[in-house]
């Protein structure tokens, strides 16, 4: 593996810690703010500084990316479960239906991503779960056309053909032989959509349709500290800087999957 | 019927098919939100509705009724979107206040943004230092990783509050406009530089580069006359996908810097449940989108005389 590679696995997995056990890697409240020590800029005892409440960044980032991966993580299973299972159903089946389900992703891919995340606020209301559900309905149509171009390229080969002639059921056949030979480009766009969610949930939490004060969302933290861009740097630069460092990560790992040098 | 005459209303139509699709699937999406604007609007008890009034304030809205589709397909082909449930103003009204604004502000991007992505191709096909091309291949991944809100953020915290470059209020209409549209193209210019590094690489490997140099053309003139031109199509594909992005980043541009327009539209209009006025920034932001790329489809035999032969 290259050194690249393997700093952006670290990050993810460091990222993941967060999620998992954020006490771990503060002590601080993310909060409750300590009034007496507003304001401060980055040091060795608030490592990313503290807020207009006296709250400690870094804390509020790392208890935060709790809220950033999950809603990534049901981001990419809605693109992935609908997008891969429009794509199999058109490709496998081919015909009208193909035509059709086609045509809605034509549809789909010729609105903006953050349009058509903002007409599901619009639908189901703000909220970080409908914010993730958002985005998320927002990928479908990626999904559906690569795994659609997969699965066309498999059913034409010598082995399905074969599953079928010796007998195999059509549902049978897809779920053995098809999906498992489609997946590998399907799981890369999930690595790089993984990237794309949390940048996404980010700017939507920023616009104010994801997370409610004072929970530390990243979008939030950054939208939160525009009214102290003349005094304090370190409120928006830094979680920005964590939001970019971890979709560079999945970008570069989806890049290697697939691929044997990495 | 001449083959291109044919290929030419094919594609027009399914770019109208599309249009058509685009403004039906946000219909009967809209029309599903279960607490609509009409009702949270004119249900407040003060306003002392009956029943029946808002029943009339429905069909004035032109959202009741089996007609209603049909009248509110119709009348996006005549250029009237309806009403804002928010203001009560037409939405026509509305796209066209803030329309001027945001073309100034996505036409201003769209270029720099080609600027820079032809600039990064280049320099990083170019370059004999193994280094600075690595350095370079790495700025498209880096663009996109960025997020543009955030983008804005730190252009206004460094050119404005350290740097006093650019006034945060008042200054000229330049000065004004210099922070978004760095915003706005820096992530559209990611997947166009992407594009052309990887089609300039990989016409500069293909047999007939080596011939014109053998026959005594300059690297120069290789790489403007032969290779780039080779590589425009691909480039030029991409570049027609970054449209609907344009209108997309402004909604975030916009509303970092606080300008009017068609982004900060939507963003009200999404803050205020106002259907109509979002159904109609989509519909327009996919026409803008088909538009463009059916102009770029139908470019390609321009550029590319052995498209124009397999399409005659």
């Amino acid at each position: 593996m290259r050194p690249g590679l393997i700093l952006s696995w670290a990050l993810i997995v460091l990222v993941a810690l967060w999620a998992l056990v954020p006490g771990v890697f503060t002590g601080y409240d993310p909060i409750a703010g300590i009034p007496a020590e507003k304001l401060r800029a980055p040091g060795p005892g608030h490592l990313f500084g503290t807020d207009a409440v006296g709250r400690d960044l870094f804390a509020r980032v790392v208890h935060g990316a709790v809220n950033s991966l999950s809603g990534a993580f049901v981001a990419v299973a809605v693109g992935l479960v609908l997008g891969t299972l429009l794509g199999l159903v058109a490709g496998s089946v081919r015909g009208a239906l193909d035509e059709i389900v086609m045509r809605v992703v034509d549809v789909l891919l010729s609105v903006p991503g953050l349009l058509l995340a903002l007409t599901v606020i619009i639908l189901l209301g703000p909220g970080t779960v409908n914010v993730a559900v958002a985005v998320g309905v927002g990928s479908v149509a990626s999904f559906a056309r690569l795994a659609r171009s997969e699965v066309v390229r498999v059913r034409r080969t010598d082995y399905v053909e074969a599953a079928f002639g010796s007998g195999g059921r059509f549902a049978a056949v897809l779920w053995r032989h098809v999906l498992p030979n489609s997946l590998v480009p399907v799981v890369a766009l999930a690595a790089l959509q993984f990237g794309v969610a949390i940048l996404a949930i980010s700017t939507l939490g920023f616009l104010g349709y994801g997370a409610e004060p004072p929970t530390p969302e990243w979008g939030l933290l950054i939208s939160e500290g525009r009214n102290y861009l003349a005094t304090a740097w370190w409120l928006t630069t830094l979680p920005g800087t964590v939001v970019v460092a971890v979709v560079l990560a999945a970008s570069r790992i989806s890049r290697s999957i697939g691929r044997e040098d990495g | 019927m001449s083959g291109s005459a044919r290929y030419l209303l094919s594609r027009a139509g399914q770019a109208a098919l599309v249009l058509w699709a685009a403004f039906t699937a946000g219909y009967v999406l809209l029309q599903l939100l279960p607490g609509d604007a009409i009702l949270i609007k004119f249900q407040n008890p003060e306003l002392g509705l009956s029943p029946e009034q808002i029943a009339e304030i429905r069909s004035y809205y032109g959202t009741d009724g089996p007609g209603a589709y049909l009248h509110t397909l119709l009348g996006f082909l005549r250029g009237d979107f309806g009403y804002s449930i928010d203001t009560g103003t037409p939405v026509a009204e509305r796209l066209a206040e803030g329309l001027p604004a945001t073309a100034k502000l996505a036409g201003a991007a769209f270029a720099l943004a080609v600027l820079i992505a032809v600039a990064v191709a280049f320099a990083s096909c170019h370059t004999r230092l193994s280094r600075l091309r690595g350095a370079l291949q790495a700025v498209p991944s880096l663009f996109v990783s960025v997020p543009a809100f955030w983008l804005g953020i730190v252009l206004i915290q460094v050119f404005s509050f350290r740097l006093r470059l650019v006034p945060v209020i008042g200054g000229s209409e330049l000065q004004q406009l210099l922070l978004p549209v760095l915003t706005l193209a820096v992530p559209i210019s990611a997947p166009i530089a992407q594009i052309l590094a990887r089609s300039l690489d990989q016409v500069r490997t293909q047999p007939f580069v080596p011939v014109v140099a053998a026959k005594g053309a300059s690297p120069g003139w290789i790489l403007w006359r032969h290779v780039a031109r080779n590589a425009l199509p691909p480039t030029l594909t991409v570049a027609g996908l970054t449209f609907g992005e344009l209108i997309a980043g402004s909604v975030v541009t916009e509303t970092v810097f606080g300008r009017n327009g068609v982004g900060r539209l939507t963003e009200q209009a999404v803050n205020a449940q106002d259907t109509p006025v979002l159904l109609a920034v989509v519909v327009l932001a996919a026409t803008v989108f088909v538009l463009v790329n059916l102009v770029v489809d139908l470019l390609y035999p321009v550029l590319d005389p052995r498209l124009r032969r397999a399409v005659a």
